[in-house]
């Protein structure tokens, strides 16, 4: 199959192949993918850059296969062990996993927020707890994704620090940041990593057809020169026929990052 | 003729008899996935009062912080996961009806119950450090490790031990000495609950004999001893609206139904309690029929 690009795809379809390249270099790990675009993400990273990741049904089982979104699994599939949350813990410490989550606020230190909005004694808005955030990013990579890139996820200080990010894991000591491995940043307009200045936020790429301006309106603090930032590579011809014909055939990742109105790439 | 080890059969009502105000109560399962819900919705029905609340939240928290039943609550999370945020708990936290919050990393919370289930003051951990949950919890400590690693002398979370008065899992199937099945996929963490608690209280969907329990069913998956255990309650459907397979899955009619309500107005929350909550757990049981009833006529 040729990999040479084509212009026939979506945004959710170049979310899809940046969260894959986040995985394709973790080696034989646990890709723990919280959300669809993640597991999208995962799922076309194993069936392409990293065959060798482990993935699991997001319940119990790690699967030997690679089924598409939400498909219940049934006796036809291929179980290759057994993954309760209490091996999950056990993985964390060990290491070998590399999680991508949700955040609802993300700051310029790559601290995340999933725990509330406000004041943490009387929150304007509860969110879902800390879940496992504070142990993922001390112990293994730890990846975000963003489907809705604006200056209320991206945000100058997380009003509670739930994942932590770099420099607070520093400041911490070594039993803090001597795993601390904030490895990627996922929206839907662009990529970032934190080798910023100071280990800050600093955007890699903007996915096709967005502009810097666009993230940096859409971000709550300065995201610095922007002027050499380069364009997200586009998904390859096979990684789109696994998408849709195998991974999402029912279009679910349009729900999630729908197609933008003005610059479509279609 | 040997004796054999004591039956442990209780009724609902009398688990909850075995409550105190003020006590610290630890609840199996994992968000909305095999809560002992039969035994939550009787301690609605009590006048317990203060209670401090351990647990990987789902309804059961919701349910009971909507009720003012508690005092203190531990958790690291609290999500009905097809409905992420929980809304009774949402609620409670943003009117600040909780006198007193511990939320914690979910895994920090498995070693808070291991450290009592092996009866330590603490473990060390890495998760927390760094994080607000050590600012929000100043009361929680770190240790310095003895040993150099290469790295110096780790400073690290002593995770304090999550000590409980009382227990309550719901597990698939029991014997009337409280050894007890999981049948499902998962383990979630009952054993370590169990051993965490003062007395642990085991609801089941059936009480079967001992030779019943591993016939059809590896001898791996009795999860909870009975030397853990000091009671044993029979409740069918006892975890709905959670999840309980292979018995049943999650009730995600009924399960939109209470999120709706308790996200609605005072008098959609009412109408929930007087419809569902305000008999015993047949009467419970009896109104969840009768509204699955309905809802397969309405999609027909």
């Amino acid at each position: 199959m040729s990999d040479s690009p084509t212009h026939d795809y979506t945004r959710a379809d170049v979310c899809a192949s940046a969260i894959a390249d986040a995985f394709k270099d973790d080696g034989e790990i646990f890709a723990s993918p919280m959300g669809m675009l993640p597991m999208l993400g995962v799922r076309l990273a194993k069936l392409t850059s990293n065959p060798d990741l482990a993935i699991s049904d997001g319940e119990s089982l790690f699967l030997a296969g690679v089924p598409p979104l939400f498909a219940k699994a049934g006796p036809h599939e291929v179980v290759e062990g057994w993954i309760p949350f209490r091996k999950v813990f056990d993985v964390i410490a060990y290491g070998k996993r590399h999680v991508m989550m949700g955040a609802t606020q993300v700051d310029r230190d790559g601290n995340q927020n999933i725990s509330a909005i406000g004041d943490f004694a009387q929150p304007t808005r509860q969110l879902l707890g800390s879940r496992g955030a504070p142990g993922n990013t001390a112990n293994n990579r730890t990846s975000y994704w963003v489907p809705k890139h604006s200056a209320r996820v991206f945000v100058d200080q997380v009003d509670v620090v739930t994942g932590v990010g770099p420099k607070r894991a520093a400041a911490a000591g070594p039993g803090a940041s001597r795993f601390n491995d904030i490895h990627r940043v996922v929206s839907n307009l662009g990529v970032f990593d934190v080798n910023g200045p100071d280990h800050t936020l600093r955007l890699l790429s903007v996915h096709p057809g967005v502009t810097t301006d666009e993230v940096q309106a859409a971000t709550g603090f300065d995201l610095g020169d922007l002027t050499d930032v380069p364009v997200t590579r586009e998904p390859t011809a096979e990684e789109l026929v696994i998408i849709r014909e195998v991974l999402d055939p029912r279009s679910l990742r349009h729900r999630e990052v729908p197609e933008p109105a003005e610059e479509s790439t279609r | 003729m040997s004796r054999g080890p004591r039956d442990k059969r209780m009724s609902i009502d009398e688990v909850v008899a075995e409550l105190r105000d003020g006590m610290t109560i630890g609840i199996g399962g994992w968000g909305p996935r095999r809560k002992p819900m039969a035994l939550v919705r009787a301690i609605l029905r009590s006048d317990l009062t203060d209670l401090t609340i351990v647990s990987w939240g789902g309804a059961d928290v919701g349910l009971l912080v909507r009720a003012g039943k508690v005092r203190k609550l531990v958790y690291a999370f609290v999500s009905l996961d097809s409905i992420p945020l929980e809304p009774n708990f949402q609620r409670a936290r943003q009117a600040g009806t909780i006198p007193e919050v511990v939320e914690l990393d979910e895994g920090m919370f498995q070693t808070g119950l291991r450290a009592a289930a092996q009866r330590l003051p603490f473990l060390p951990m890495r998760a927390g450090l760094g994080s607000d949950v050590l600012v929000n919890n100043p009361w929680i400590k770190t240790v310095t490790s003895p040993y150099d690693d290469g790295v110096g002398h780790e400073e690290l979370v002593a995770v304090p031990a999550l000590r409980l008065d009382v227990a309550l899992v719901h597990l698939n199937r029991a014997d009337c000495h409280g050894n007890a099945t999981y049948l499902g996929p998962d383990p979630y963490f009952d054993d370590l609950f169990a051993m965490a608690a003062e007395r642990t209280f085991v609801s089941v969907e059936e009480i079967v004999d001992t030779a019943g329990l591993t016939v059809d069913t590896p001898v791996q998956q009795v999860l909870v001893d009975r030397m853990m255990v000091s009671g044993v309650v029979e409740t069918p459907h006892g975890a709905h609206f959670t999840t309980c397979v292979p018995d049943y899955e999650r009730d995600e009619k009924f399960q939109k139904a209470y999120a709706a309500a308790a996200s609605g107005s005072d008098q959609d929350w009412a109408a929930f309690e007087e419809r569902f909550l305000s008999g015993d757990e047949t009467a419970y049981q009896a109104a969840v029929a009768a509204f699955t009833a309905e809802q397969q006529e309405a999609d027909q």
